[in-house]
């Protein structure tokens, strides 16, 4: 290592530590990547129901509209495929479109343009064109809304090659995977998980500083038994560690933050060391990602596993309306039920 | 109180050339010679495109092909109208203007012999390629011509479509959308009657496409599209308007499609042979030749070597064609992301490992 970079990095270092941050909600975050990757490239366009004017549904585009103008923050017609398929065009002419689909329970009518178009043009014109574009989506149950409002449909994207998938559990991530969405040359579809938009409020750096697509995290270091999740059950995974802990089982948290591609090193190497698994997810457990996190642990960590993969999932039901909506959705006790499964199999 | 009047609408067709192919002269459009004999010319070497399309899959050398016979006078008029910026966001019938938009003639026919690189169009084609989805390319028509709005370029989307299209619910997003955001986008509906089996009639109780656009507020026009005149004229009035940023326009060019739906299908179960002698007295090619005729400006020796010259850029594409080494395998993988994923690294090499590289 020359002088030269060891003493820049150091100054990196320094500056890390005083590099400014705030205390934003995970809709905040969303919405300041959105403001400062609009105001970095004007290539940047945001599109879908509601997100100019009313600033979003849930508010995630707030003041776009104002700062950016309506070329730049469009109020779409009603209409999902038709906001993926103009982001598609939008998008093969060289702008970098962010499609908001308001629910993902919304998505079908637009699986069309996903599944046949979006996914599959660089592979269709051999790389002659490709879809620089994000689809926006918050997922997932626990606000207590009508039919169509909660669903987790990651499996559905999974099946499909040529979508990243992209779910981040907290403000921080919200915004830094954001950017790496935005700049990045494959469509992202990128998953908001909706119940904790003003959950908490966290430190998120001020400057705009992307998160790399397909890298998992260690969210809580542990060495008994991995907990994976993603979105918003990473925080059942964070509160099952805690009480775990008091049991004094030390259990890690792989939050994987980027569904396709896996982080399959970063499983591989958690689980290797614990030798214990448990996936948590919203959605229903047949055919869910779970399945395929356990196949892959099978392949590849048979040798170091102690114990079956468990799986805490939604149940292969609908989804159900609020007032059953506590039971359908994984929380702190299934995930730590679970867990035991694995230390006492 | 009485019922008020709110939304009143006509809808025109635009026939220049009779069925003989008698010209009303106040219609026909200020062209050069040299351009009625282009429109001729690039008529008689899709056709022979179309025909050698036929003979290669009959004798294995396409997979299954759709053949574009009757739709001729529909893609040339139009690209005779299209200036060389403009984008083609095509269905899956339109290889004649495609080829008159510069691609080459041996992509099209490795895209029906079943090679995806038939899609990879020369660098800065301004074409996407070809979608089979049934009409869900007309909002990727709205989408680029919102570019070229956006960004103030002086160019026109063209989506193309046909009549079952016009039956999805993206037809029917990209016209509204088109009428809200007016996009530099002209939707191009080739009518050719058939829908595979499905006739027009039993498509839409609507009489037409073109009255369609009056729902989305935006203007539409049918054509007489076996009429290689009233296209282009019809062409030419949607680019301008699109091109001066009025926004989008319909147009239905009524045809007929003269093949089979492709060569997987027999149209004799379910097609009235009435039907197709009606239309071959409306052949666009003849029609043509009848007006250059009036105008002093065919000969037999013309005729023959715009034959000749078709067959020679034909047998060209043919050879370019069959000159193509065999796809490698890992094309499979290698255009799926910007950068190969370990899950397709490793599926890759397996399959490499298995064909012996």
């Amino acid at each position: 290592m020359t002088a030269k970079t060891s003493e820049s990095r150091a100054h990196a270092a320094l500056h890390a530590v005083a590099e400014p941050a705030e205390r934003l909600t995970l809709a905040q975050a969303v919405n300041q990547a959105l403001r400062q990757e609009m105001e970095r490239d004007p290539s940047v366009l945001v599109l879908g129901e509601d997100v100019g004017r009313d600033g979003g549904v849930f508010r995630v585009t707030e003041g776009l509209l104002d700062a950016f103008g309506p070329d730049r923050v469009m109020d779409t017609p009603l209409a999902e495929s038709g906001i993926v398929g103009v982001a598609v065009g939008l998008a093969a002419a060289g702008y970098r479109p962010v499609a908001e689909i308001q629910f993902m329970g919304f998505m079908y009518p637009a699986v069309n343009q996903l599944f046949a178009h979006v996914a599959r043009y660089r592979n269709r014109s051999r790389g002659l064109f490709h879809l620089p574009m994000v689809v926006r989506m918050p997922y997932g149950g626990g606000i207590h809304p009508p039919e169509h409002h909660s669903e987790s449909y990651e499996s559905l994207l999974l099946n499909t090659p040529g979508l990243k998938v992209v779910v981040p559990s907290n403000p921080a991530d919200a915004k830094g995977l954001l950017l790496s969405a935005i700049r990045h040359e494959d469509p992202v579809v990128y998953l908001e998980p909706k119940r904790i938009y003003r959950a908490f409020r966290e430190e998120v750096p001020t400057a705009a500083v992307p998160i790399p697509l397909g890298k998992a995290r260690v969210a809580r270091e542990g060495k008994d038994v991995t907990i994976v999740a993603w979105g918003s059950m990473v925080r059942q995974a964070l509160e099952a560690h805690e009480a775990l802990g008091r049991e004094g089982v030390s259990a890690e948290v792989l939050d994987l933050r980027t569904l396709n591609p896996l982080d399959l090193d970063a499983l591989l190497q958690s689980v290797e060391k614990t030798g214990r698994a448990g996936v948590v997810h919203e959605a229903p457990r047949n055919s869910g990602f779970g399945a395929e996190i356990a196949a892959l642990l099978q392949e590849r960590a048979l040798l170091s596993l102690l114990a079956p993969v468990q799986r805490v999932a939604g149940f292969d039901t609908v989804f159900p309306l609020s007032l059953l909506e506590a039971h359908y959705l994984p929380h702190r006790e299934r995930v730590v039920a679970a867990v035991r499964r694995t230390l006492e199999f | 109180m009485p019922k008020r009047t709110i939304y009143e609408a006509v809808t025109e067709r635009l026939e220049i050339l009779d069925k003989d192919g008698k010209a009303d002269k106040a219609l026909v459009p200020r062209l050069s010679d040299e351009q009625f004999r282009t429109l001729y010319r690039n008529m008689v070497w899709m056709r022979r495109f179309d025909e050698k399309a036929l003979n290669l899959q009959r004798q294995g050398r396409l997979g299954t092909y759709g053949s574009l016979r009757g739709q001729e006078a529909a893609q040339a008029g139009l690209a005779l109208a299209m200036e060389d910026g403009d984008w083609m966001v095509p269905s899956f019938r339109e290889h004649g203007i495609m080829m008159l938009r510069g691609i080459p003639g041996h992509l099209i026919y490795a895209f029906w012999k079943g090679d995806e690189r038939g899609s990879r169009f020369p660098e800065g084609t301004r074409c996407l390629p070809p979608a089979i989805p049934v009409g869900s390319q007309l909002l990727h028509a709205v989408g680029v011509g919102l570019a070229l709005k956006l960004r103030g370029e002086d160019s026109v989307a063209v989506g193309f479509a046909g009549d079952g299209a016009s039956s999805e619910g993206d037809f029917h997003e990209a016209l509204n959308f088109a009428g809200v955001f007016r996009p530099k986008t002209v939707f191009y509906i080739q009518n050719n009657q058939w829908a595979i089996s499905v006739p027009f009639k039993q498509q839409t109780a609507a009489g037409s496409i073109a009255q369609r656009a009056h729902g989305y507020g935006i203007p539409g026009i049918q054509v007489d599209g076996n009429d290689v005149l009233a296209c282009y004229a019809a062409a030419k009035e949607a680019l301008e308007r699109a091109r001066s940023g009025e926004g989008a326009t319909l147009i239905e060019a009524h045809t007929y499609r003269m093949e089979n739906h492709t060569t997987a299908d027999d149209a004799k179960k379910y097609r009235p042979p009435e039907e197709l002698e009606y239309w071959s007295q409306r052949d666009p090619v003849a029609r043509m030749r009848v007006f250059l005729q009036s105008r002093k400006l065919w000969s037999e020796a013309e005729e023959a070597s715009f034959l000749e010259e078709a067959s020679a850029r034909v047998d060209r594409d043919v050879e370019a064609l069959e000159a193509m080494p065999a796809p490698h395998p890992s094309e499979i993988f290698d255009h799926m992301y910007s950068e190969l994923p370990w899950n397709l690294v490793e599926q890759r090499e397996a399959l490499l490992n298995e064909v012996g590289r």
